[in-house]
């Protein structure tokens, strides 16, 4: 198969699962004998693009001007479409982002291609790919095939591996695609970037805090916390809702679905909407005092006790374990 | 204005998913069946759209008849008139969206509102595809906006932050939670909600382009290890953390 992965940037910068999307293409190629073309979209991205070989990409293609700097529904969506066909690709790979799953949708229908969106596996079997999804909130998993001559994915991030990097730089092809001003009907003008704090959505570590932690005041022990094993902070809906904490921390149903190495739950009762936001964590940890709490259903340590007791001692241990 | 919402009919968020017996749909005894949580707010938000600028609401439904229910709901919150495309096969986001596009094409409408996903399947993608399909502009998971002089600027979340997007109108905006907070149907706007008509139109069938193989449960974990119940658990959990799991 011939696939085409989008390796997404902001600032010149690539995500983690940008690289997941590049080698989770070539995990596919390498079953299919197939190929791997990564694509940037931006503003003088060249420069940053080689480094997607070390990543699995064989050919590296970047589509560069100036009013790319900033994401365009419209235009990066014409840009990928454009580019599947010239290359003659079957298969589109994307981040399930915020800049992925908006544009994926747009990709799938300029193709007419079926999407899987929010995948959790990829299996290469016979000609085609069976794509693992979470629905129902994670209640349930789909496993699904799409029956178009063109598919689009796009994978949930911190899923599949990035792996690392080989050090292979690939030689960028600069490939022009005439845009007109009409392509850029949707587009972002402005980013408002939260104090350079670390999403829940991307990161590798979170410490979550629940209604049981009694006032938004409290949370400064999940920050330092958080703070100390290097992770985000994150929230039940109980507590955005009382305004202790801003909804873009919120994990669960109506909220962030995160899928983090380890999930600390504090004071969180684990109900199934916050389920469904964080069960695919690699670890979760529950530290709650209710001994009946939910949570400690799904969580692969927990400790049934006053969070307001354990947390400044884990954090001391914690500090402790890494020196700091 | 001219306003259009599309809302869907979904397993209530605390419903418990049990699969058919065929394999590849749920189980729907006992599941009490909700307005999508996010079209709630799609919702909310033409209504007070409506509001400031006058103009009407059109709420638009793609199901069978248990949509009516819905759709209700949305008329019991105000709108003024509710669409029913009624075809309950099955179809997935690309062949509910050219439903939905079609009829939409049919009554042009100055802006279209979805939620930002549907809490059933969880594609995120019918609002951008009917955009897509239309050739409108759109902002997708909205948690602000304004609309003026034929404008829609728009703030979406992105990581670690928010992304001011620009839209021509028409266009078309998915809601995320946030962007209001969707109100209660008044006891007025249930009764006549009750007798107001529910226009029905068929669509034309498209063949899905996604199969479902097999909708399974996820793999049930066993409940984990309770480390201690009280702060002498704490070094045995790092040790955990670090030598078993490997975690930090
Ligand atoms: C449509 C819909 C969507 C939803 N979406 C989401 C969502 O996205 N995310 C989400 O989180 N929720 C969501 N919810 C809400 C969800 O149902 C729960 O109400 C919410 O998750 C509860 O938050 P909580 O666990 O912080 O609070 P609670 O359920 O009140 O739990 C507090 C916990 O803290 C414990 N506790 C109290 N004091 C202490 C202490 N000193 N030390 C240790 N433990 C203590 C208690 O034992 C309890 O378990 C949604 C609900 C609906 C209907």
């Amino acid at each position: 198969m011939k696939i085409l992965a989008f390796a997404e940037q902001r600032n010149n910068k690539f995500k983690k699962s940008s690289f997941e999307v590049v080698r989770t293409a070539r995990t596919i190629a390498d079953q299919t004998d197939g190929e791997v073309i990564a694509l940037v979209i931006g503003d003088q991205v060249q420069t940053i693009a080689s480094e997607l070989g070390g990543y699995g990409a064989q050919r590296v293609l970047a589509v560069q001007q100036p009013k790319l700097e900033k994401y365009s529904s419209t235009a990066y969506s014409k840009i990928i479409a454009e580019v599947l066909k010239k290359e003659q690709g079957s298969v589109v790979l994307l981040s399930a982002t915020a800049m992925g799953k908006d544009c994926a949708p747009r990709v799938a229908v300029k193709l007419d291609a079926g999407m899987g969106s929010d995948c959790i596996v990829l299996k290469v079997e016979g000609e085609n790919i069976i794509a693992t999804r979470p629905v129902y909130g994670g209640k349930a998993l789909a496993d699904i095939k799409i029956n178009s001559a063109v598919k689009v994915f796009t994978l949930r991030p911190n899923v599949f591996p990035a792996g690392i990097s080989s050090g292979t730089a690939v030689r960028v092809e600069v490939v022009d695609i005439p845009l007109i001003d009409s392509d850029f009907t949707s587009l972002a003008v402005e980013t408002i970037q939260a104090s350079g704090k670390l999403d829940v959505a991307e990161a590798d570590i979170i410490v979550s805090g629940g209604r049981g932690l009694k006032a938004a005041e409290n949370f400064k022990m999940i920050e330092d916390l958080a703070g100390a094993i290097g992770g985000a902070v994150g929230a039940s809906r109980a507590v955005v809702d009382a305004g202790w904490r801003p909804h873009s921390e919120q994990v669960g149903q109506t909220g962030k679905t995160v899928s983090p190495s380890l999930y600390v739950a504090v004071a969180i009762s684990g109900a199934i909407q916050h389920l469904a936001g964080m069960s695919s964590s690699k670890y979760i940890v529950a530290i709650n005092k209710d001994k009946d709490a939910p949570i400690f259903q799904t969580a692969d340590y927990g400790i049934i006790a006053d969070a307001f007791e354990i947390v400044p001692a884990l954090t001391q241990e914690i500090k402790k374990l890494l020196g700091k | 204005m001219k306003l259009a919402v599309c809302i869907n009919h979904v397993p209530d968020t605390a419903a418990k998913i049990t699969i058919a017996a065929d394999g590849k749909n749920i189980d729907k005894t006992g599941i009490t069946f909700v307005l999508n949580p996010y079209d709630e707010i799609a919702v909310e938000e033409c209504l007070r759209l409506k509001e400031k600028n006058s103009g009407e609401v059109i709420a638009i439904s793609l199901g069978g008849d248990a949509h009516k229910e819905t759709l209700r709901k949305a008329l019991a919150m105000g709108v003024d008139k509710a669409v029913l495309l009624k075809d309950d096969s099955p179809r997935d986001s690309f062949s509910v969206s050219r439903a939905l596009a079609d009829y939409l094409k049919e009554i042009s409408p100055d802006a279209i509102f979805f939620g930002k996903q549907s809490v059933d399947s969880d594609d995120a993608a019918v609002g951008t595809m009917v955009a897509e399909m239309l050739g409108l502009p759109s902002v997708s998971v909205a948690v602000r906006l304004e609309i003026a002089n034929g404008t829609a600027i728009a703030e979406r979340e992105i990581e670690g932050g928010k992304e001011k997007v620009q839209a021509t109108l028409p266009a078309v905006i998915t809601a995320q939670k946030g962007l209001n907070e969707p109100r209660y149907p008044s006891l007025k706007g249930i009764m006549a909600a009750k007798s107001k008509p529910i226009e029905e139109k068929v669509p034309a069938a498209t063949q899905p382009k996604i199969e479902v193989i097999a909708l399974r449960k996820p793999p049930s974990k066993s409940a984990g290890k309770i480390v201690g119940t009280d702060s002498s658990a704490v070094s045995e959990l790092v040790r955990l953390l670090h030598e078993e799991a490997k975690v930090i």
